[in-house]
């Protein structure tokens, strides 16, 4: 048996803006030569700041975009490989939750529509009491459906997004800093309905974040980014307290610090 | 965010609003038949009976301009209709499909902005010979590279967005996602470019018309008013007053109404303009 997820030395290039007419540029590599392997209820954490590669790989992924070099297997099947219409199909299994939870939305439409909008795509009818049942299990009531993103919260149109990532039953979750545009108190019940959906679905998660503080408790596997190079990789719990480079410990300081004049950081339970 | 409606937008909709009135008003009753010729009352002064004179042929000018109000409405409506849905259509699938679906489409539009729409107008005049429903077809085909560059551009930045992306995750196609997603949240700048592109049509037609490659007789026209009355400016002057003052105001009304939609909605032009 194979794992869901396979991440086969992927590496990403973009090429970059000519300076001078004959001059080619090197290409600006985003992603280089990395790998992961993720198993069902498994979570995995790729950790980085801003420009390590971390977001590429989230799209890779979910297949907005492909790979230079390497490959992506789900459930052994080369993403990237599928024609378009099998891809379609197989999108119901790996679903994506946004950073941004005002702009995952479409302003003119029910939050119910967008929630039934996976169901839609493969030519389903979703029926209203699954889309209820859906706002129900994420927190939030069925008669929510009817109301536009405006009328919400940030931590409640996160839940909406939430619930559209899952009323497929996906088996992989991408959550892309899925809980950094959001509250400290926010954040952690957003994390703890995470958890629970993953253990409720067996649910694989990709957690892409630049805040160790929230995967600590929370990934089984930590992959450490920088300038698109694995820096460091393996089980949470052992890079966590047995940092190898001083990259990573600079991330896990900037997650403890607290700077002067601010309460303390949450740190978050599961 | 509601804000407190311009003022060109007030002006506009008043002019908009009026001169949509006078043209409905004239689908039921004017005060003359617009055809009826009355030769011995030509050239009449204004007065009780005919408010605004009668021209050469003893024809009441004021049902004469409010039957064309009917006429440069219509061309418009149509027009803009026809050539607003093809090039937001085009603009949309350049911005879908990119590569060398935009390349063409783009390059056409180009071609298309590159030529003078009154030469391709008389173009088809020459090759159809003149007639309203050929004017329709030049001021169309003029509107399209127009809407082509604001759909696809509005498009652009709407494919940028996150609920795009989910709609992709979602296993949606391009042209669902165009039709779910991309099309209702560029409506507001295409509805804008339309009024504007309004006031563009009426003056086109008007134009066509005072060349006689629009309106054929007897159907009324400001435009054709306006040529016929250019060979009497030394006798009646008036009578080409008042077909262009009727053009001004209808193209300032739909212009000042696009101008001030655009103010209402989006708020980042409104600012620098003030």
């Amino acid at each position: 048996m194979s794992a869901l997820l396979d991440i086969q030395n992927v590496t990403r290039r973009y090429p970059r803006p000519r300076q001078r007419l004959l001059h080619r540029p090197e290409p600006l590599v985003a992603l280089d030569n990395a790998s992961l392997t993720l198993n069902a209820g498994e979570t995995y954490g790729i950790v980085g700041e801003s420009g390590s590669g971390k977001t590429t790989l989230a799209r890779l992924v979910m297949g907005f975009e492909a790979p230079d070099n390497g490959r992506v297997l789900l459930g052994g099947e080369d993403l990237h490989a599928l024609p378009e219409h099998i891809l379609r199909q197989r999108r119901q299994t790996f679903q994506m939750v946004f950073q941004d939870p005002f702009g995952s939305l479409d302003p003119r439409r029910p939050v119910g529509w967008s929630v039934g909008q996976p169901l839609r795509a493969t030519g389903q009818q979703p029926a209203p009491a699954q889309i209820a049942q859906t706002f129900e299990r994420v927190g939030l009531s069925a008669s929510d459906a009817e109301r536009y993103p405006h009328e919400f919260s940030g931590g409640q149109r996160q839940r909406i997004a939430i619930a559209r990532a899952i009323i497929t039953k996906p088996r992989l979750l991408v959550a892309d800093e899925a809980v950094s545009a959001l509250d400290v108190s926010v954040r952690a019940q957003i994390l703890n309905l995470l958890l629970d959906l993953q253990d409720e679905f067996g649910l694989a998660m990709l957690f892409v974040t630049h805040d160790l503080a929230v995967v600590a408790n929370l990934c089984d596997h930590l992959l450490v980014l920088r300038n698109g190079r694995t820096v460091e990789q393996g089980p949470a719990q052992a890079i966590l307290t047995n940092p190898q480079t001083d990259y990573t410990t600079m991330l896990l300081d900037a997650a403890r610090v607290t700077p002067a004049g601010h309460s303390a950081p949450a740190r978050t339970t599961t | 965010m509601i804000r407190r409606a311009p003022v060109n937008l007030w002006i506009g909709g008043a002019l908009v609003a009026m001169m949509t009135a006078i043209a409905l008003l004239s689908l039921v009753w004017t005060p003359y038949d617009h055809t009826l010729l009355d030769i011995p009352a030509k050239f009449a002064a204004p007065s009780a009976e005919h408010w605004l004179g009668t021209d050469q042929l003893g024809r009441d000018v004021v049902s004469l301009l409010m039957a064309a109000s009917v006429n440069s409405l219509t061309v418009a409506f149509v027009a803009v209709g026809l050539g607003g849905a093809i090039g937001t259509l085009l603009g949309l699938a350049a911005s879908a499909w990119g590569g060398w679906v935009e390349a063409i489409v783009m390059r056409l539009v180009d071609l298309g902005f590159a030529f003078p729409a009154l030469l391709f107008a008389i173009m088809l005049a020459a090759a159809f010979g003149p007639s309203l429903s050929n004017a329709i077809l030049a001021i169309a085909f003029i509107n399209i590279p127009v809407f082509a560059r604001v759909a696809r551009g509005a498009a652009n930045q709407i494919w940028t967005r996150d609920f795009v992306l989910a709609g992709q995750a979602a296993g949606m196609g391009r042209a669902a996602l165009t039709r779910d997603h991309i099309l209702p949240n560029i409506a507001a700048p295409i509805i804008v470019q339309a009024t504007i592109e309004f006031a563009v049509a009426i003056l086109a037609e008007a134009a066509l018309s005072y060349l006689g490659l629009g309106a054929q007789p007897p159907m009324p026209s400001w435009g054709r008013m306006l040529s016929e009355a250019q060979t009497l400016m030394y006798l009646a002057p008036e009578l080409a007053i008042y077909p262009g003052l009727c053009i001004i105001l209808a193209v300032l009304g739909f212009g000042l109404l696009g101008d001030g939609l655009r103010d209402v909605t989006d708020p980042r032009l409104a600012r620098t303009r003030a």
